[in-house]
């Protein structure tokens, strides 16, 4: 066997990495068989892990396993480089700046529920715009905006309050940086 | 349910708030189109009727191909029967909001809903 050119190290932060976008892939795939009244409204339970990651391993580490997941989930689903991966991929880029600037936040005061909250909306907000830009360019997108600012809401909360409970429950295994 | 409530700190009171004030003033986007008011009927693009959707009435559009029978009643209405062939317009039922349209082609016979708002230039589905 001829000895390969390039040599990969994979560190400990990789490995993390890797089995945390698993995880969150994982949660995409359940997430996408659960029946939905309104294309777009979705509980987004992958977006539990993104939350446990941020408080526990920094926003770097969030933006890699979020990135990964729409990567693979969208493979995974066969929806790769179709509009769905574009909201998908709009929806989380709005919702990972909208954590990097929140997670500044006083903890004392806001939990996981407030960053799940605002990303939830981040998350909507850029969906809507891209589907008005590009999608449908017409104003009649936004007539569908309550129900799924109502979705955000309810979902944001009940991801923010597992999310909360899971970091609750489970011991810091390495201090968050 | 007391387990749940102690992983809320009070700010995430207030985003929850904030959130649920959002939703609210979002809300009459539902509405945005404007309540159904008018039906109005046309026969080979001329307007032939226009009522006001508050009472029940009947009307008969004579065509090309015979008699199509429209219902009118409060809020809504519909396409009771069409001379046509392939029956789309009676098949889509009720219209009950600004913009629907329900065309009968062969018989050259339109019913739309029409509100105060013209928010659609036609809604089909």
């Amino acid at each position: 066997m001829t000895v390969s050119v390039t040599e990969l190290t994979v560190t400990a932060e990789d490995r993390r990495v890797a089995w945390l976008a698993t995880a969150a892939v994982a949660l995409s795939l359940v997430d996408a068989a659960i029946p939905s009244p309104l294309p777009g409204v979705k509980p987004g339970l992958a977006n539990i892990v993104t939350l446990v990651v941020l408080v526990r391993y920094g926003w770097a580490t969030a933006v890699w396993v979020s990135g990964l997941r729409v990567l693979a989930g969208s493979l995974l689903l066969g929806y790769f480089l179709a509009p769905g991966f574009f909201l998908a991929l709009t929806g989380t880029t709005l919702s990972l700046a909208t954590l990097g600037l929140a997670r500044h936040l006083p903890g004392r005061w806001f939990g996981p529920v407030s960053l799940s909250i605002l990303a939830a909306f981040a998350h909507i907000g850029g969906q809507l715009l891209l589907a008005r830009l590009w999608l449908i360019p017409h104003d009649g997108v936004f007539l569908l905006t309550p129900i799924f600012a109502a979705a955000a809401l309810a979902f944001g909360t009940l991801n923010g309050l597992i999310a909360a409970k899971l970091l609750a429950e489970t011991p810091v295994a390495e201090p968050a940086r | 349910m007391r387990h749940w409530l102690f992983l809320l700190r009070p700010g995430d009171w207030l985003v929850m708030a904030g959130g649920a004030t959002l939703v609210g003033i979002s809300l009459p986007l539902l509405w945005q189109g404007g309540f159904a008011d008018r039906a109005i009927i046309r026969q080979n693009g001329q307007v032939f009727a226009e009522a006001d959707l508050h009472s029940r009435r009947d009307f008969e559009v004579p065509g090309p191909l015979g008699m199509t029978q429209i219902a009118i009643e409060p809020g809504r209405a519909r396409v009771v029967a069409d001379p046509g062939p392939r029956q789309y317009c009676v098949r889509q039922g009720w219209l009950a909001r600004p913009g629907e349209i329900a065309i009968c082609a062969p018989n050259r016979v339109s019913l739309q809903i029409a509100g105060r708002t013209k928010a659609y230039d036609s809604l089909s589905y």
